[in-house]
């Protein structure tokens, strides 16, 4: 329960720096934005690395591997579309 | 590698996240914050690769690769019109691989706690919420299904039923956790669940819906890190979610509509009672001819893109105008309504893309005040977002949305194919004042006329 109430903080604390952060974002940024941030949420990716290599059985491996799929995809393609979009926006600087 | 490593890893990696973010703040700095953001991703993964209980690594490297290679193909190919679908997918994949994440999790523990099981839970439902909605998002936006919200009564009775069941099937797992099965079972009528919400809601809509949806796919990262005693993943996973309920919000205010009303409200039935009160002898047709001359004239232009601009591709049509004026020494700003478009900042990417400058990208509040020392305004298949009975009709379904004032200007053109009503389902009294002209042509073969009168003259 205590570790609990320790990530709970932490996650608590973090939505507050999301707040802060990203009210910043202009309005002309906000693909951008939800691109860029679906990336980051791809960070679940660290997670299907270990189910996907770990082989704790048949289920979990495959699982694991799916998941490991999805959240590549995700991580890749969202931070490559975005740096695609951000480049338009920099282009007549 | 030892554990404290990893734990600061994660940290350097979270905090690249918050810099990352942090670049967006201005176009100058954002491809810096992204290149930041991916440098936090790679650090994550090569310490997680690093992991000792991580037998074999041929599983993670067939998975990484086809990863990769459909990501790169997906990031490359994409139209900047067909945006919005990919961010769906990439809101599903993400959802949909935390929720995967936890079950496996659930499988791994030998011994899982009511607390563990509950993490479990909340990811599985979160994630397949977001998994599946975002697929009917995407089937929306794409055009494989009708972009008409499904509606049939007792609708949020059979909603609240789903989402009931995944709560109790929660609360059974989290009280039982040996019982693996209930995962399943609540990923089903999550699933079911992420269906039904988003069949509900119709295009104009979408913006709300994929802000939503992106903040779904964080809450279950941060859910999943719950699961794995992962700070990394509950610092990034909050980071996505704040960001995805500031946009949702931003989207609810610029229709001064509730989130509760976009969900479960009844908008967007097509129905275009008093039309001919509206219209009738008052509506005056034009030609690009005619509206060369208009823009001869002009010293200050205002151009209004809308949904309809991306439908037909407009943007280069569009962008040969705005360079056509500017070098005759016209003033042109775009006026750009925060939901114009499918998506959050929809218009302003499609306007970049065809080098128009970001300073040229007025919000609402910017430029509503310059249209009355504005010599023409060009609306470019923009309907509900410049109707001026948000702020005449308190009965209105629109009544309160902020709208863009353009009628305040000299002469307004409408370029647009018919009368017909925008997704709101009501008639527009701008197309009928006496200042408006209507311009019925496809969007992108308008402007281009135009183009060429103006040329000509």
């Amino acid at each position: 329960m205590e570790e609990f109430i320790l990530y709970f903080t932490i996650f608590v604390l973090s939505m507050f720096v999301g707040f802060e952060v990203i009210t910043k974002v202009p309005p002309t940024l906000h693909t951008p934005l939800m691109s860029g941030s679906n990336a980051i949420s791809g960070i679940t990716i660290v997670g299907a690395l270990i189910s996907a290599g770990s082989h704790h059985t048949t289920l979990t491996t495959v699982l694991g591997f799916i998941a490991l799929v999805f959240a590549t995809i995700n991580v890749v393609g969202g931070f490559l579309v975005t740096h695609r979009m951000l480049e338009m926006f920099r282009r007549k600087d | 590698m030892d554990k404290t490593l990893v734990s600061l890893a994660y940290l350097l990696s979270a905090s690249l996240f918050i810099f990352g973010l942090k670049g967006l703040s201005h176009p100058r700095t954002a491809v810096r914050g992204n290149m930041l953001g991916a440098l936090g991703m790679l650090i994550a993964v090569l310490v997680t690769l690093m992991d000792r209980r991580i037998l074999d690594y041929s599983t993670i490297i067939a998975g990484l690769v086809i990863g990769a290679a459909v990501g790169t193909f997906l990031a490359l190919r994409v139209q900047m019109t067909a945006m919005p679908q990919l961010v769906a997918i990439f809101n599903g994949l993400g959802g949909g691989a935390s929720a995967l994440v936890a079950g496996s999790a659930l499988y791994e523990a030998g011994d899982p706690d009511a607390l563990f099981a509950a993490a479990s839970a909340i990811s599985g439902l979160i994630g397949a919420v977001t998994f599946f909605g975002s697929g009917v998002a995407f089937a929306k936006l794409q055009g494989l299904l009708k972009e008409r919200p499904i509606r049939y009564s007792g609708e949020q009775k059979v909603k609240a039923l789903f989402f009931g069941a995944a709560l109790l099937f929660a609360y059974l797992l989290s009280s039982s956790p040996e019982s693996t099965y209930l995962y399943w079972l609540i990923l089903i009528v999550s699933a079911v669940l992420g269906v039904l919400l988003t069949i509900a809601i119709g295009g104009a809509d979408m913006p709300v819906v994929i802000a939503l949806l992106n903040s779904y796919s964080g809450l279950a990262a941060s859910a999943t890190g719950f699961v794995l005693e992962n700070t990394a993943l509950i610092i990034s996973g909050s980071l996505v979610g704040a960001s995805g309920i500031i946009l949702t919000n931003l989207m609810c205010k610029a229709m001064n509509r509730s989130l509760l009303n976009v969900l479960f409200g009844g908008f967007g039935e097509v129905s275009s009672a008093g039309e001919e009160d509206v219209y009738a002898g008052k509506v005056k047709a034009t030609s690009p001819e005619e509206v060369a001359l208009l823009l001869e004239g002009a010293r200050r232009v205002v151009i209004v893109p809308g949904y309809g601009m991306a439908v037909a591709q407009a943007q280069y049509a569009v962008r040969d105008l705005y360079n056509l004026l500017e070098s005759r020494g016209v003033e042109v700003e775009f006026g750009i309504h925060p939901v114009a478009g499918r998506m959050p900042g929809h218009m302003n990417v499609l306007l970049a893309e065809v080098d128009i400058p970001y300073e040229k990208m007025k919000e609402l509040e910017e430029i509503n005040p310059t249209f009355e020392q504005t010599d023409v305004v060009i609306v470019i298949g923009a309907n509900d977002v410049v109707n001026p009975v948000a702020q005449k009709d308190p009965k209105s379904p629109i009544a309160g949305m902020p709208v863009l004032e353009v009628w305040k200007a000299k002469t307004v053109v409408v370029v647009k194919r018919s009368l017909s009503p925008g997704f709101a389902g009501i008639p527009n009294p701008l197309f009928a004042m006496d200042n408006t002209l209507m311009l019925f042509a496809d969007a992108k073969k308008a402007v281009q006329e135009i183009v060429s009168a103006l040329k000509g003259s």
